[in-house]
């Protein structure tokens, strides 16, 4: 990958990214400033639910309504984007969208182990979004929802699903690690 | 000013600068994760075979400058933490999607919020990822019904905090994380420096500084301590609007705040047997009758569809309160008198519950009232303050008849309304769930 070309789509100098401390620490005074003035954390894998559920209610209200999962979200006169998470969703794209124009970062590639094709990569991509999703659902949230916020504000099964994500990717990092090594 | 913001916390289009809000905090996220390399894959999977551990890093010095600001807050009485969303617990379906994130986060290099930065910036692994989501949350909502009773069931706590799972003041599990952090963040950099061939010398000497700050602010919250039932109860406020009819105008409406105190000087969470009664038969809400008897009064005699919680008990409930019942909840708390369930109902109000009355004149005013015409009840001349006032020829419990009076007959009952039923957050959705 470090053969790509270094000039990105505005021709901006790619800028290095900033400390990982420092990082955290933005981070974590964006997620209290949102936990002090809303009551709510950060998220998004609830927006990815809630667009599956605007699709589905769309093609077919009345699976909708036979489906007590996506009812809660889409039921009835419910309008499922009716929900804070999606403007978190959304202003998460245009965020990563302005951090990679302002930084240089903004390039068609494909970020991968160097002994993989792109091919395999997108396909593991897919299919890791598709395990991922899945899990996030059943779990009631994802890395943000459950081990960022819930973390924060020491939920007990956030800290649960915590150590259950990096247990499972810990555990399975040997049997993938073709692709990442 | 009291945080959080009651018009913020959730999305409404009565207020579209709310959206607006959320998609500033979405933004800053996303700028945030892309900033620390998150758009990245490498990055990421990285963290899993220790040679770089950003990942590790930035979630938590993230979740530790988080915590101490704000337990800090709700310690100094800013915050009212009964109003911030936790993350309800469900151990096996958060440990069962927990171990499945972990293989989606290997196998495809992301988590959602990474995968967001990622396709943003242009990366096509990132976007696939995001497709590969929504695959996965369909999938997901079409395979739930075949387990639906475990999803929702097995291991549920409700609101569960650490600090109520080991007993220890909030102040000191802050402490105890921090200690945590601290700790990964040397093995980590120890781990870079065996696996990643790390020069750790030329890290900055500032992060030291910033440990030895953030492990003071976190002894400074644990000796500020958390707000006591006391001084949540005496912040606690209420609003009334009364509306005084005028000739040939409109009425002049008054819109009146209240302590809690107030409230119950003036009686305006008192209600009346026929209004409890009516409330069963009301659409628009959802009665939860909180019998705070001892389980001998309860054996006795209650109300049907009463649930025996005894005083002393009471506060064991109140997580499962906060998260569980649907927001259009009405909890009547009652006892023999109104003793008991006044006691009930400070400790429920305190610790933030919503939508809490009193039975006036307690279960004795409803039998008074609904059962005079039952000539095995016999009044007790012996009763004292918040005993039972009759003596009841059996241990019967709800199947007196007045214990669940017919509809038809108490069709039309006339009371003055004094329940003002206040919506708060909807729950469905959950945090990023």
């Amino acid at each position: 990958m470090t053969t790509q070309t270094k000039k990105s789509i505005f021709n901006q100098p790619e800028k290095a990214y900033v400390h990982p401390y420092f990082g955290g620490m933005v981070l974590g005074i964006i997620l209290f400033l949102a936990l002090l003035f809303t009551g709510n954390g950060l998220g998004s894998s609830g927006a990815t639910a809630r667009i599956d559920a605007a699709l589905v209610d769309a093609v077919s209200p009345s699976h909708v309504d036979n489906n007590p999962y996506l009812l809660k979200m889409a039921g009835g006169d419910k309008n499922p984007f009716d929900d804070w998470i999606l403007p978190v969703f959304i202003g998460a794209l245009l965020g990563g969208f302005a951090s990679g124009a302002f930084n240089g970062r903004l390039k068609f590639m494909t970020t991968k182990g160097p002994n993989i094709s792109n091919r395999t990569r997108w396909l593991m991509a897919f299919l890791g979004g598709v395990i991922f999703l899945y899990g996030a659902r059943m779990a009631r949230g994802c890395t943000s929802g459950q081990a960022l916020t819930g973390g924060t504000t020491l939920s007990a099964g956030s800290w649960l699903v915590m150590f259950a994500i990096f247990g499972g990717a810990y555990g399975m990092a040997y049997f993938v690690r073709k692709l990442w090594l | 000013m009291n945080f959080p913001i009651a018009s913020l916390i959730a999305v409404s289009a009565a207020h579209p600068w709310t959206y607006v809000v959320f998609a500033l905090v979405g933004f800053a996220f996303g700028f945030t994760l892309e900033m620390s390399g998150f758009g990245d894959s490498r990055k990421l999977a990285a963290q899993f075979y220790f040679t770089e551990m950003t990942v590790i890093k930035v979630m938590f010095t993230a979740i530790v400058t988080a915590m101490v600001l704000l337990f800090g807050a709700v310690g100094l009485g800013i915050l009212d933490f009964s109003q911030v969303w936790v993350n309800t617990t469900y151990i096996w379906s958060g440990v069962l999607g927990g171990l499945i994130m972990g293989v989606g986060f290997i196998v495809g290099g992301f988590c959602p919020t990474t995968s967001l930065a990622s396709a943003s910036t242009g990366k096509i692994d990132g976007m696939l990822f995001m497709l590969g989501g929504f695959v996965g949350a369909f999938l997901f909502g079409e395979t739930e019904p075949l387990f639906t009773n475990w999803y929702n069931n097995a291991g549920y706590y409700g609101r569960l905090t650490l600090d109520q799972v080991f007993g220890i003041p909030v102040g000191a599990v802050v402490v105890l994380v921090i200690l945590m952090a601290l700790f990964m963040f040397w093995g980590s950099e120890q781990l870079e420096r065996i696996f990643g061939k790390k020069d750790l010398s030329k890290e900055p000497k500032i992060r030291v500084v910033g440990a030895v700050v953030l492990f003071a602010a976190a002894l400074a919250v644990f000796f500020i301590g958390s707000p006591s039932l006391e001084d949540k109860y005496n912040k606690v406020k209420f609003t009334r609007t009364e509306s005084i009819p005028q000739l040939n105008a409109d009425p002049i409406v008054n819109t009146n705040i209240y302590t809690a105190d107030d409230m119950l000087a003036k009686r305006l969470v008192f209600i009346t047997p026929a209004e409890a009664f009516k409330a069963k038969y009301n659409q628009s809400m959802n009665p939860v009758y909180l019998d705070v008897r001892s389980e001998a009064d309860y054996n006795l005699y209650h109300i049907e569809g009463a649930v025996n919680v005894p005083l002393d008990r009471i506060n064991e409930i109140v997580p499962v309160l906060l998260s569980e019942p649907p927001a259009n909840s009405v909890f009547m708390v009652m006892s023999n008198d109104e003793t008991a369930a006044v006691q009930g109902w400070k400790l429920l109000v305190a610790s933030g519950v919503q939508n809490v009355y009193i039975l006036e004149g307690g279960v004795n005013n409803w039998v008074a009232f609904f059962g005079k015409d039952d000539k095995t009840l016999q009044p007790n001349p012996k009763a004292g303050d918040d005993q039972l006032g009759y003596i009841f020829p059996a241990a019967l419990g709800s199947r007196y008849e007045s214990c669940s009076p017919n509809p038809i007959e108490y069709e039309t009952l006339t009371f003055e309304a004094k329940i003002k039923l206040q919506l708060k957050r909807d729950k469905s959705g959950g945090g990023c769930g």
